[in-house]
């Protein structure tokens, strides 16, 4: 069992009162425009101590330990746009720790310190048009020229890619093919021949941009590798660890909060002569959610220990992603569902949750990614 | 420059709280929260002492029960140490007896430039906690401040009125009471949060103060709560059903109420 102390409590207190005054009140304009200010917002966030808690406090972070992550996934999941939630979370969890774990010296001076403070924006990249699932597909690829590398491809659906002033990009660095030869490179967006393609226009997460991007020719030093040449798939996979954790925290938050916004709705509004929730069917769903919320964060919290106790948590965080993302996807149809026609209108949330909810089954892992991973630490798989 | 915060912890106003029968006052048995009005003194403390470019801010409470939740809120915020008063015979203080402890706990503080306190708590708001604390302590008073600035010796104090404020000037030290919501108090930060735990909270007994308990709590009290009554429920509202006229009802009543 997690035991939260007092600064644990304290700490999940000011995440909420930054939630809710400083994303909440703006939700519904960056909803509308497509975008939001990452650079104001994040450095806010950074000014905080929020960007890199757990990372060394050499490289201007909290380190605290795995469970402030985790309410901080959590609160931040229960603010009102899942885009700005998502865009958080790959600055702090999905494009910077291979960067603080793996990264020279001198890398982390120049990219991990300003990203930690909130003065640059980071994105991840790793998907390609036709690669997505199968990472090993990808084949973007740079190719040495003394001190440089030049790099050359596309990258898709990068979030914070109309914004960020580096990308941790995974590429090709040999010809091994496969999942050999790739490594991962700090790529500053100012470089020449980066470009920013296309902003892309989705289904959901719409306060959050999300871009393809095009490398022509592009020159960045070799010494902006992160740890070993040749070692970036195996590197990355550790990092879609920590992806995958914070997406299944947020989506906690996210249930949580709907679950409860649902209740109140359906104690005040009245139908055949009663509240709505007067009808059991209704509160035993609901009753059923909470208790799926419950394991879903027990789940949670035994990954957290384990990944405290330094522990390999691929696992956890696999069935985790899996689990977290089904279920929020449930208690949105539920909340649409149960507020009828109010669910189903721009004007109230669950349209919007609907909406958002539904990326975590493609994100950072598409489901059958997960069950892929899953079926084959158990060994079920025909020949 | 040194200056006195007086915080209260107070029963988180999400839980609605309840009286408790016997002795007709609330029940304060539960985890206290910083009174959110007190958060604005705490945030024109912390930039009177930046701007002064030294000092310190230290915070005093009177609670039940060693409570300490809401003093490490303001700790973490950047309060460097606290003073808690919390002893059984404190139980059922008026607000004169709470100002006694108070006076105390902010001398034992050490030498204080300001002190300042919330012009009316949240849970107990009688607004007179801050005047009797000068009185005793033979200090001046200033109320009801929106911005204050240190010149010299001397507080200019903006003090609110209904029409706009006034210029008051005191000389230091003095208390005065901030306004709710005149500043933006800051959040606590991570590392704010994780030092608070360190900081020191010095816990005293009435004792300890060189007070007499038959001068403080029940035995001190100069009130009796003799009877407490459920407030009136609020009557339902008239609804106007609209039957293409209804506009006119709307405006019939808000004349009536010289509104328009
Ligand atoms: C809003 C958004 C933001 C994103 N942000 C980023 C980012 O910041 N950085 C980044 O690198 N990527 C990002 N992605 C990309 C995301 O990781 C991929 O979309 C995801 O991995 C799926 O890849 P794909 O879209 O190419 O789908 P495909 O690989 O084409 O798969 C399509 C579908 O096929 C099924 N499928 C795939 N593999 C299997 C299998 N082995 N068995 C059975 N079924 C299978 C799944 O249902 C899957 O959804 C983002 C995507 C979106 C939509
Ligand atoms: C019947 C009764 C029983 C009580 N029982 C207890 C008890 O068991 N234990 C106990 O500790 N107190 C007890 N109190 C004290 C009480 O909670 C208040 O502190 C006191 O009555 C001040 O009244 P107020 O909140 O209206 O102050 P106000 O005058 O509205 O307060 C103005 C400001 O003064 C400061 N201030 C006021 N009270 C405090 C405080 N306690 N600590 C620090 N700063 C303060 C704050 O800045 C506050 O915003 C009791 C009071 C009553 C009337």
């Amino acid at each position: 069992m997690l035991q939260f102390t007092e600064e644990h409590q304290m700490f999940r207190q000011t995440v909420r009162d930054v939630v809710q005054k400083e994303i909440d009140p703006y939700a519904e304009d960056w909803e509308r425009t497509g975008d939001f200010p990452a650079h104001d917002l994040f450095r806010r966030f950074g000014e905080l101590g929020l960007l890199g808690l757990e990372y060394d406090e050499r490289w201007g972070g909290g380190g605290a330990d795995h469970v402030y992550t985790m309410i901080m996934g959590e609160e931040v999941g229960r603010c009102a746009s899942l885009g700005v939630a998502m865009a958080l979370s790959v600055q702090t969890d999905m494009a910077t720790p291979s960067l603080h774990l793996y990264g020279s010296d001198e890398l982390r001076e120049k990219y991990l310190v300003p990203a930690v403070r909130g003065e640059m924006v980071t994105s991840i990249a790793v998907s390609e048009p036709d690669a997505g699932s199968d990472v090993a597909g990808l084949r973007t690829r740079a190719v040495r020229d003394g001190d440089e590398w030049v790099i050359n491809g596309a990258k898709m659906w990068i979030t914070n890619g109309t914004q960020a002033d580096w990308i941790c990009l995974l590429c090709r660095t040999s010809d091994e093919g496969g999942y050999r030869g790739m490594s991962q490179i700090v790529v500053p967006t100012d470089t020449p021949g980066f470009e920013v393609s296309r902003k892309l226009d989705k289904l959901g997460m719409r306060a959050s941009d999300t871009a393809e991007l095009v490398f022509t020719d592009m020159r960045v030093p070799v010494s902006n590798t992160i740890g070993e040449v040749g070692r970036g798939f195996q590197q990355q996979m550790t990092q879609f660890q920590n992806e995958r954790m914070i997406a299944a925290y947020q989506m906690v938050g996210a249930t949580e909060l709907a679950l409860e916004r649902t209740v109140q709705y359906l104690k005040e509004r009245q139908a055949f002569g009663a509240p709505l929730l007067a009808n059991q069917s209704l509160q035993y769903e609901l009753a059923d959610l909470a208790a799926d919320l419950d394991m879903m964060r027990h789940h949670n919290w035994a990954a957290v220990a384990k990944y405290e106790r330094g522990e390999d948590i691929t696992r956890e965080a696999t069935v985790a992603k899996l689990k977290a993302a089904r279920l929020a996807r449930r208690m949105a149809d539920t909340a649409v569902q149960f507020h009828g026609g109010m669910g189903y209108v721009e004007e109230n949330w669950p349209a919007r949750f609907f909406r958002d909810t539904r990326l975590w089954s493609i994100g950072g892992g598409a489901d059958e990614v997960m069950l892929r991973t899953l079926a084959r630490m158990n060994g079920i798989i025909g020949d | 420059m040194n200056v006195v915060v007086c915080v209260k912890q107070i029963p988180d106003p999400a839980d609605p709280g309840a009286l408790d029968p016997s002795t007709k006052t609330l029940k304060r048995d539960g985890k206290l929260i910083l009174d959110e009005s007190d958060s604005y003194g705490v945030e024109m403390a912390l930039q009177l002492v930046d701007a002064a470019g030294g000092g310190e801010v230290t915070l005093v409470s009177m609670a039940p029960n060693s409570e300490v939740g809401g003093l490490r809120t303001a700790l973490a915020m950047g309060a460097a140490k606290a003073v808690l008063v919390s002893d059984d015979a404190l139980k059922g203080s008026d607000a004169l007896g709470t100002s006694k402890v108070l006076a105390k706990a902010i001398e034992r503080a050490g030498a204080a430039d300001l002190i300042l306190t919330a012009t009316e708590s949240s849970d107990g708001y009688t607004g007179t906690v801050p005047e009797m604390v000068a009185e005793l302590m033979g200090l001046p008073s200033v109320t009801f401040a929106k911005s204050i600035t240190i010149d010299g010796g001397a507080a200019k104090v903006q003090r609110q009125t209904e029409a706009g404020y006034d210029d008051v000037e005191c000389p230091l030290p003095a208390v005065v009471s901030v306004t709710a919501g005149v500043v933006e108090p800051r959040y606590p930060s991570f590392k704010g949060i994780m030092a608070a735990k360190s900081k020191p909270v010095d816990e005293v007994t009435v004792a300890d103060l060189g007070i007499d308990a038959g001068a403080v709590g029940w035995a001190g009290g100069g009130q009796e709560i003799v009877e407490v009554a459920e407030a009136e429920a609020r009557e339902a509202g008239t609804i106007v059903e609209d039957d293409g006229e209804g506009f006119q009802k709307v405006v019939d009543y808000l004349s009536e109420l010289k509104v328009i």
